[in-house]
Parts: C-alpha cells; structure tokens; sequence
C-alpha cells in the first residue's frame, strides 16, 4: 500500500513532466502504451506483445507505471486524454472504468476493426459485452482472470487427516479442525479488495448465479433482503473466526505463500496467486489445490483490456490498428496469457499444455458456468462503498449478519 | 511623498507574481473544489448543480463518520500526548544533566523519519505474529497476548502512539530552547522564596514560554489536519475501515473511486472545519498585531 502511494505520488509528478516532454516527442509511428504490468511475471507477459507487434512492423514505446492495482496507471493516463495528450493505447480493467471517457467521446471506435478481422464472432461474449457501450466496441480485451478461487494446501490437510472440501459447511468444518489442530486454518491478506473478493466468492458460489446477477446487475433490494444472501452473509461472517491475527499488514503474496509453505490451510485468491506458486517452483493444482468455487462451482470474468484514445495523426491511427490486430493474433494471446497466468479472450482456443487450474476454468467457460465480474457490472464508486461495508465487517466480529445485510440494502438501493 | 509612492509602486509591482500564485492557485482552486462539490461529477468535471446532495451522501457515509471520529481520537491523543512527553524530555534535559547532547540526539532523532517510515516500522514491531507479542511467544511468555493494531476498536490509538513517538522529539527541541531562555534569576528567586521545582515550572515557566507552546500547538495541528501517509504505511485504513481520516477519504474517492463530486465535498467541509477552528486563532495572531504595531 504504502509504495502504491509513493508510487501515486511518483506518476503525478512523471505524467506532468512527461506530459510536456510527449508533446514534442510524438514522432509518427511510434505507439506509446500505458500499462501497470511491472512485476517479474507480469513484465515477462508483456514482452510478447512488444515482440509481436514490433515483428509486425510497429514500434512500442513502453510507458509502464508501477502499482499493483493499476491506480496510477489509470490516473496518468486518464489525465494525459483529458489534457489532449493521449497515449496510442493504454490498460483499463474489464468493466466501467473506461465507462465515462467513452461517454465524452474521447476513446476511438473500434466497430471497423472489429468487422474487419471477425471479432465479434471469436471473442468470449462475455468480454465482448463488457467491452461495448450501445452496441460499439471500444476496447480490446486481452486476458481472462478469475477472482474467485480456493486454494489449498494438500499436505496440510492430509496431516490432519482432511479432504479437500466440496461444499462450503466441508470447508467449515475442515478450518474447525485445523484450529484445533493449531494450524493457521484460514490465511488471508489484511488489505480491503482481498476480503472483497472473498465475499464476492462466497456470494456466486454458495449463493449462486443468479443471486449475485440480480443483486450486482440488477440492484435488487428484494434479492439482498431475501434468506438466500442473509445465510450469504453468515457463512462469510463465519470465516472471520478462522483468520489469523496476523491477517492485519499481510498481503495477498504472503498469505498464499503460508499456504504454498505448508503453514497454513487454506487462502482464497483469484488466479494471479499461480504466478506466486510458479515462482516457488510448485505444480498449480498438484502441490497447491484449486477449487473454483464450492457449491456452485463459478468462473468469475474479470481481466484486462487496451483502449486506444482518439488521436488525430493518420499514422498513429494505423499503429492502433495494428497494435489491436496483434493483441488478439491466436500465437500472441496464447505466448501471453501463459505467462500472466491467465485464460486467452478468444473462444477456439485448444487448453494443451496449461495447468490444471486453467483447465478447470476454462472447462466452466466452454459449459457457460461463468458470471461477469464485479467490475464490469458495477461502477467503482458503488464498488467502493461496497469495499467499505464488506471489509468493516470481515474485521469486526461485534457485527451481525443481520446489520450487514441492512448496510448492503442501503448501498445497493442507492 | 513622490519617492515614496514610487517605491511602493515597485514594491506592489514585485508582488504581482505572488498576488497571481495565490489568487490562481490557491484562492482560484479553492473555489474550483467547491464548485465541483455541488456537481455530479464522476471521473471528469461536470458542471451541472445537485445542491447538497454530495455533502448528504457524506454524512451519510459510515466511512466518513469514522475518519472524523478518528482524526478527533487521534488528534486530541496525538497533540497532549506530543506536549506532555516533549516537555517532560525539555525539562529531563534542562537539568544540565551528562551526555546531554546524545539524548537530545535521541530524542529527535525519530523527528528525521518521515511518517511513512515510522508507520511502516510500528508496524511491524506492533503485528501479533512478527513483533512484540511474537517475540514474547517465542522467549517463553506465552500467555502475552498485545495485538491492538490488529484489534479494529484499539488500531487507532496505537497510530497516535506512533504519531507521538515520531513527533515528541521535535516538541522538546522547542521547548528545550524556551527553557533555556529563562532568565537563571527567576529560579534564583524562586529558590529563596522557597518555591518547590515543580511548582516553579507549572506556575511560572510555562505560562512564560506560552508563546513556544503555541509553535508546538500550531506545528501538531497541522499535522493532524493532514495526517494521511503515516494511516497509509501503519494500516491501510484497517482493520476495516477501522482507521481511515479524512484525507485518505478525499484521496480515495479522487483517484481510485472516480467520483470527484464526493471527494471535494470532503475537501470543503475539512477546509471549512480548518477555517472555523483557525480563524479565529489566525487573526488574533496576525491582523490584530499587526495593527497594534501600525
């Protein structure tokens, strides 16, 4: 956190000096990328479209920012469209962010393209719709992440004699035993996204599909207020009991570490957390376990998508095109989500070579077995207040289930 | 008379560019802030008008609530605790004790870390599982058990007491030097009257080093005001929300949650608060001095 902020501070002061520097610098076929993909398996990715598009006659100019939740990015960049100096192409999560930059007109429309080459026809639909605003495209999708996985330690849980669990009152019962057992059961990182995401992974998969659509999408008051999110919001509450005191000031690496190490149970985490295990020189799926959702077994779309903002020099339009055309090339997105870890955005894509754990949530892909994440269907400001309430919750035992649905109704009502 | 109003004229005229910074930059921002404040503006400014629509939101937000009650705990612990402790290390130093240069090292040392530094530190010393309470396990005393930072109802308390450790140091050095400027007869004095030490420094020195206990006052409360890097490195915020001020509220909703509306609504009731509580002070100080000086 706090070298996201230093970082923060960092970019303000870099996007005003650059913004000056870029002005002059704009040479005409330059293609200038904003992105936030600096760690070692995230720079590695990256590379491949650098070297794809540069194979391909382009020139990248790579204007990376660092902070891992991309805060800096998105400000950076954002300010550069807004001040009339945009980059060629910059990243945006799949979902709302780029919601308002389209409504004033400022990022390019990618229909044409999207004609030309037979995307609409070979992009998840789900991605596709994200990605659209009235009917256009907009952005071009990339990766394909899901948040909501469990991962767990085998070894752990068969020294306590355990099997990994199949429905949410297992895994209550597993995390009652390795408390005995004075394992750390549950280890979880302090920071407030985390804890979101592990409610959002309770919400889909013992709730179900269809309650998170009509809450998240639809903004059901009825739906928050019903049995089904109230026994949603004890079985997270539940969860509370199995954290470790040492939850506060961990982050997200170092709580799967405890598990890739053996120390602890269980850690829910979406599925970057293999880039920490492929580091560690463990086998995603065989040393470590992953559940893509008890009960309801649900892929939650999430990932990352380029925009490329209007510009007026004709030969920086075409280094657009081709930057798009590359991104989404079958080799290109295959060479690249290998190494992010991720799922390719494009449907025909053959699953040889990848992990067990890409297997499973590919297989939940091709079945529709999928939901849009909370990104796309919500804006970041509703998702904010969301954070808030779910993350005072997780850490404050004295708050009732009851309380909390109350809270969600308030917010979700607007 | 001519040369005179000549001169002022070029004084006036060295002034401009000042005059320009501060009704641009600052006055002019000030007003942009709360223009936007009363627009539903998201991620770009708008310039339609909701009323007080953003400030409702406000205060109905259980977020906003907190860091208020947060910044009052942690500036009422954070502005005594810091007097209290720098005037007891001014007076332990005022007694010409040995090695006095190493302790007034000491005790300002922390002053040279910045926040981040410190919260970063405090940290890790105060987390259950790699600091005091670890150590503690680890030597045998396992029934010690000290994990307020990780307690969402005592985590604020334990940033004050960071806030003090880094700031107290700078408090003494102030005071150190107003002690020194006693005049050595009023002790002399004082000790033929009779007069306890401790009655000496409440009933005499302090109310005459008032004016250096003011600086320390003024220095700690801006501090207090802007306290934002050391909740930052120490907590995040958390456990929960249980952490949050004000100016990680306005910086949250400016850049992460894109909705710039209520961020500088935020930044309009702090100002106005700043505005209420310093005014008043602000111009007893300056404009009425001044024109007792005139």
């Amino acid at each position: 956190m706090n070298t996201v902020t230093k970082n923060r501070a960092l970019a303000v002061v870099a996007s005003a000096a650059f913004g000056l520097a870029g002005m002059q610098a704009q040479a005409a076929d330059k293609a200038e990328v904003i992105h936030w993909w600096t760690s070692g398996g995230e720079h590695a990715a990256v590379m491949e479209f650098e070297k794809a598009f540069d194979a391909q006659g382009g020139d990248w100019v790579d204007a990376a920012v660092a902070g891992g939740g991309g805060d800096a990015a998105r400000t950076d960049g954002i300010n550069r469209i807004i001040g009339g100096n945009p980059p060629t192409a910059m990243q945006f999560n799949t979902g709302k962010q780029f919601d308002e930059l389209v409504s004033n007109g400022l990022l390019r429309n990618l229909d044409p393209l999207a004609k030309e080459y037979g995307w609409k026809d070979k992009i998840n639909p789900v991605l596709l719709n994200a990605v659209s605003v009235d009917g256009h495209m907009y952005a071009v999708p990339v990766d394909i992440h899901s948040n909501t996985w469990l991962w767990y330690s085998p070894e752990v849980l068969k020294k306590a004699g355990l099997e990994p669990p199949k429905t949410w009152d297992d895994l209550l019962t597993d995390l009652a035993a390795l408390k005995k057992d004075g394992v750390i059961p549950l280890a979880q990182a302090g920071d407030a996204w985390t804890q979101v995401l592990t409610f959002y992974n309770v919400l889909i998969t013992q709730g179900g599909k269809d309650l998170y659509m009509k809450i998240i999408k639809d903004h059901d008051v009825d739906a928050v207020k019903s049995p089904e999110f109230l026994k949603v919001a004890e079985t997270f509450g539940k969860l509370r009991d199995y954290v470790d005191p040492g939850m506060q000031g961990r982050q997200w690496n170092q709580a799967i570490a405890l598990v890739i190490d053996n120390k602890a149970g269980f850690n829910f985490m979406g599925d970057w957390a293999k880039g920490e295990i492929d580091v560690n020189k463990k086998v995603p799926g065989k040393d470590v376990g992953c559940i893509p959702g008890l009960g309801h077994q649900t892929y939650w779309v999430g990932g990352d998508v380029f925009v490329f903002p209007k510009v007026k020099s004709k030969a920086e339009q075409a280094s657009q095109a081709l930057l798009a055309k590359v991104l989404l090339e079958p080799k290109v997105q295959l060479a690249f989500n290998e190494k992010k870890g991720a799922v390719p955005v494009l449907k025909d894509v053959s699953s040889e070579g990848m992990d067990q754990c890409a297997q499973k949530g590919l297989a939940l892909l091709k079945s529709g077995d999928y939901v849009p994440s909370s990104d796309i269907l919500i804006t970041p400001d509703m998702s904010g207040s969301i954070q808030d309430l779910v993350s005072a919750y997780f850490t404050d035992k004295s708050q009732t289930p009851q309380q909390f649905v109350d809270q969600f109704a308030a917010i979700i009502g607007g | 008379m001519k040369p005179l109003r000549l001169r002022r004229l070029s004084a006036q005229a060295a002034l401009i560019p000042t005059w320009v910074i501060v009704i641009f930059a600052y006055l002019g921002t000030i007003l942009w802030t709360i223009r936007i404040s009363f627009t539903s503006s998201g991620i770009l400014p708008k310039y339609d008008f909701v009323g007080f629509e953003q400030y409702e939101r406000l205060f109905r937000s259980a977020r906003w609530i907190i860091s208020v009650q947060n910044l009052a705990i942690f500036g009422v612990m954070f502005i005594v605790g810091c007097l209290v402790l720098g005037f007891l290390m001014a007076v332990f130093l005022d007694q010409r004790i040995k090695g006095e240069g190493i302790f007034r090292t000491i005790f300002l040392y922390p002053y040279a870390m910045s926040f981040i530094v410190t919260g970063l530190v405090w940290a890790w010393i105060l987390n259950p599982t790699l600091g005091i309470q670890h150590a503690m396990h680890n030597w045998g005393w396992t029934s010690f058990s000290f994990d307020w930072l990780a307690r969402g109802d005592r985590a604020i308390y334990m940033v004050g007491f960071a806030g003090i450790w880094q700031s107290a140091g700078l408090v003494m050095a102030i005071l150190l030097a107003g002690l020194r400027g006693i005049d050595e007869d009023i002790w002399k004095a004082a000790r033929v009257d009779g007069i306890p030490t401790w009655r000496v420094y409440i009933s005499i020195v302090i109310p005459m080093m008032s004016g250096m206990f003011v600086t320390a006052i003024v220095l700690l409360a801006i501090a207090v005001v802007k306290v934002y890097d050391i909740v930052v490195a120490m907590t995040g915020g958390g456990p929960g929300i249980s952490t949050e001020v004000p100016a990680k509220f306005v910086i949250d909703y400016l850049f992460n949650r894109q909705n710039i509306a209520l961020a500088t609504a935020a930044a309009s009731v702090m100002f106005v608060a700043v505005l209420v509580v310093l005014g008043p002070w602000l111009y007893r100080q300056y404009f009425r001095k001044e024109r007792r000086a005139a």
